[in-house]
């Protein structure tokens, strides 16, 4: 490969080197075209990505997303530590939904381990599974409408439920994101009935947070212009791509981990998997908003089913774990999309091989053929509706 | 879903002189995989996506795995009869086997139509130095267009047929691939305004210690006053 092969832009139409942010490029085709640097420091890509954006005029022609910005080899050094060493680190790959990275590496080590989970831990990951997901799709909604220009006063109201289930977290496990909470084979705190009785008081009153919410914005007109059949996905086209989440059920295609693996307890629980018709930015909006009534439906059952006993299984341990040798694969329906974490043993305390499969980074195969011929602030939302976090997608 | 010996015997029946061997999982999870021959192994990936049984159409999760070269000591134990004619001795007798390394690439499949998965197949390399290439997925199952441009990059399995191989996560100008076992990050990595213990060590080493400063000129003391 040469040179320009290897540029940080790959321009088609010109050889690539660090140059402004803005600069016109030549294209035998289109004529005069403008290539914008969008990013790493921008405030709509939601951290460090970066969108080579080539535009005709406003319309998008071309689109590179960059990444690495954020990439510390998370793998690498949970090569290095102990199969516990990373369960911390975890908490940073999506350091919104901690709860949820938290339980995807626990599931594939206690697959990996064989380790059975006491039926009280089943319904406490459950219910920090779910408040993770109200957390996560409250910040998005907010954000969503950050990207659409409404500046803040949206978000401020998502952040304000938001706070208050990180105030729960924080309680119950001493850090409001990055929570540290699974162990393998159950829990590290058991709740107190007072924060049980909180948490249910919370969870029943967010509905109205959520009416509220759809009142003041979802029938708004410019975000109805600026939404509908804005960064259109095909199911098919998604399937292939392994778009996974809200994102590919807003194309109408029913599938959830939840429902298809029924990891832990879900199938004692009565919900139903939310569906989207036109694959547009509008009905990725929509799919947080039904799935956040959804996730209220779970969390109201797990409290009132919520049993008591012990939150580790008394064979599990701690110190001195040594799974096997052998590999093993566990996925989970995070909040973003399908988490799974792949675990290669050899016998020894540190993993052999630990790999992260991140929804967001495969959630962005298709940002180029959503934002085709859209305009340059049609990408902002809708790399906004996808819902990234770098901390996942670079690792 | 029908078995994996099944579907070993149906991809062996399908594509006659193709390699697929079944590679089984010790662990408690016994997931076990398919190791496919590189040389008709899109032939292969296709068929799986595309068998009406199967429809294995959504690639969860690739990734890759490094085997470094591994010598492995054997040890015997020969009871040799004594010519004396006293009781048999017992000889241990030391064999050495040298085991080539390889890079691996795991694919994770599921069917999203029918529900069902994982099936799991592997592809090997050569060697880990210069038969590194094997066939890129991607033109069957897009999901592996970022993870396969990440093994690249971290591992150094180059995927033939890849629409654009880059590197991802580290820099364009880099030279090694961090994930591998033998990797040893650079001395000059980045620097580090206090360097401590092993960096500094290693610092050391990589830049060479500055000759020591000429001595100070000694400045004439005043003579003591009588």
């Amino acid at each position: 490969m040469s040179a320009a092969d290897l540029s940080p832009f790959n321009s088609p139409f010109a050889a690539g080197t660090a140059g402004p942010s803005v600069r016109a490029v030549k294209d035998p085709f289109h004529g005069d075209l403008l290539e914008v640097s969008m990013g790493p420091q921008h405030p709509s890509t939601h951290g460090v990505f970066r969108m080579v954006v080539t535009l005709d005029g406003e319309i998008i022609v071309k689109l590179k997303p960059v990444f690495g910005y954020l990439h510390r080899n998370h793998e690498k050094i949970a090569e290095n530590t102990s199969y516990l060493g990373s369960m911390p680190y975890t908490d940073r790959l999506d350091y919104l939904c901690s709860m949820t990275t938290n339980w995807a590496y626990a599931l594939a080590v206690e697959k990996l381990a064989g380790q059975a989970v006491p039926d009280r831990a089943q319904y406490l990951r459950i219910i920090m599974a779910e408040l993770t997901r109200l957390v996560n799709h409250s910040c998005l909604v907010g954000f969503l409408f950050n990207d659409l220009g409404t500046s803040f006063t949206p978000l401020l109201y998502a952040f304000r439920e938001r706070e208050k289930i990180l105030d729960l977290f924080e309680s119950l496990t001493g850090s409001r994101m990055m929570c540290n909470y699974q162990r393998f084979g159950g829990c590290r705190v058991d709740p107190t009935p007072e924060w049980l009785a909180a948490a249910s008081r919370l969870v029943d009153n967010f509905p109205r947070f959520l009416d509220e919410y759809e009142t003041m914005l979802t029938g708004n007109e410019i975000m109805l212009a600026r939404t509908q059949g804005v960064g259109v996905l095909d199911a098919a086209k998604a399937v292939n791509a392994g778009i996974t989440g809200p994102c590919l059920r807003a194309s109408g295609y029913n599938y959830d981990v939840r429902k298809v693996d029924g990891y832990g307890f879900y199938p004692r629980f009565d919900f139903r998997v939310p569906l989207g018709a036109h694959g547009d930015t509008y009905d990725r909006y929509m799919m947080r908003v039904l799935e956040m009534r959804e996730s209220v439906k779970i969390l109201q059952q797990a409290f009132r089913d919520l049993p008591a006993g012990p939150i580790m299984d008394p064979k599990s341990k701690l110190r001195g774990f040594r799974p096997k040798a052998g590999e093993a694969y566990g996925r989970t329906e995070s909040p973003k999309g399908e988490l799974g974490f792949f675990l290669v043993s050899d016998g020894s305390p540190n993993p052999y091989r630990y790999r992260v499969r991140p929804p967001t980074l495969i959630n962005l195969t298709l940002l180029e053929d959503m934002c085709l011929g859209h305009t340059i602030a049609d990408s902002v939302v809708i790399l906004g509706s996808i819902d990234i976090v770098l901390g996942e997608v670079d690792r | 879903m029908e078995s994996l010996e099944q579907i070993r015997d149906r991809l062996l029946a399908r594509f006659p002189g193709a390699s697929v061997t079944l590679v089984i999982n010790p662990g408690a999870a016994a997931e076990h995989s398919l190791l496919l021959g590189a040389a008709h192994a899109v032939e292969m990936a296709r068929f799986l996506r595309d068998d009406p049984a199967l429809q294995l159409d959504y690639c969860s999760n690739a990734t890759g795995l490094d085997w470094p070269d591994k010598e492995i000591v054997e040890t015997k134990k020969l009871s040799v009869a004594d010519p004396a004619g006293g009781p048999a001795k017992i000889v241990e007798e030391k064999t050495k086997r040298f085991e080539p390394g390889y890079l691996e690439a795991v694919y994770h499949l599921y069917s999203m139509a029918l529900r069902h998965g994982p099936v799991i197949i592997r592809l090997r390399t050569g060697n880990r130095t210069d038969q590194v290439t094997l066939p890129s997925f991607t033109p069957i199952w897009r999901s592996c267009d970022f993870q396969e441009r990440e093994i690249f990059d971290l591992f150094g399995i180059v995927f033939a047929g890849h629409p654009d191989l880059r590197r991802i996560l580290m820099w364009d100008e880099f030279k090694d691939h961090p994930m591998r076992k033998d990797y040893v990050d650079p001395d000059d990595y980045e620097w580090e305004p206090t360097p401590h213990d092993r960096v500094l060590e290693r610092a050391k080493a990589h830049y060479p210690v500055p000759p020591p400063a000429p001595a100070a000129p000694v400045s004439p003391t005043p003579e003591a006053k009588p």
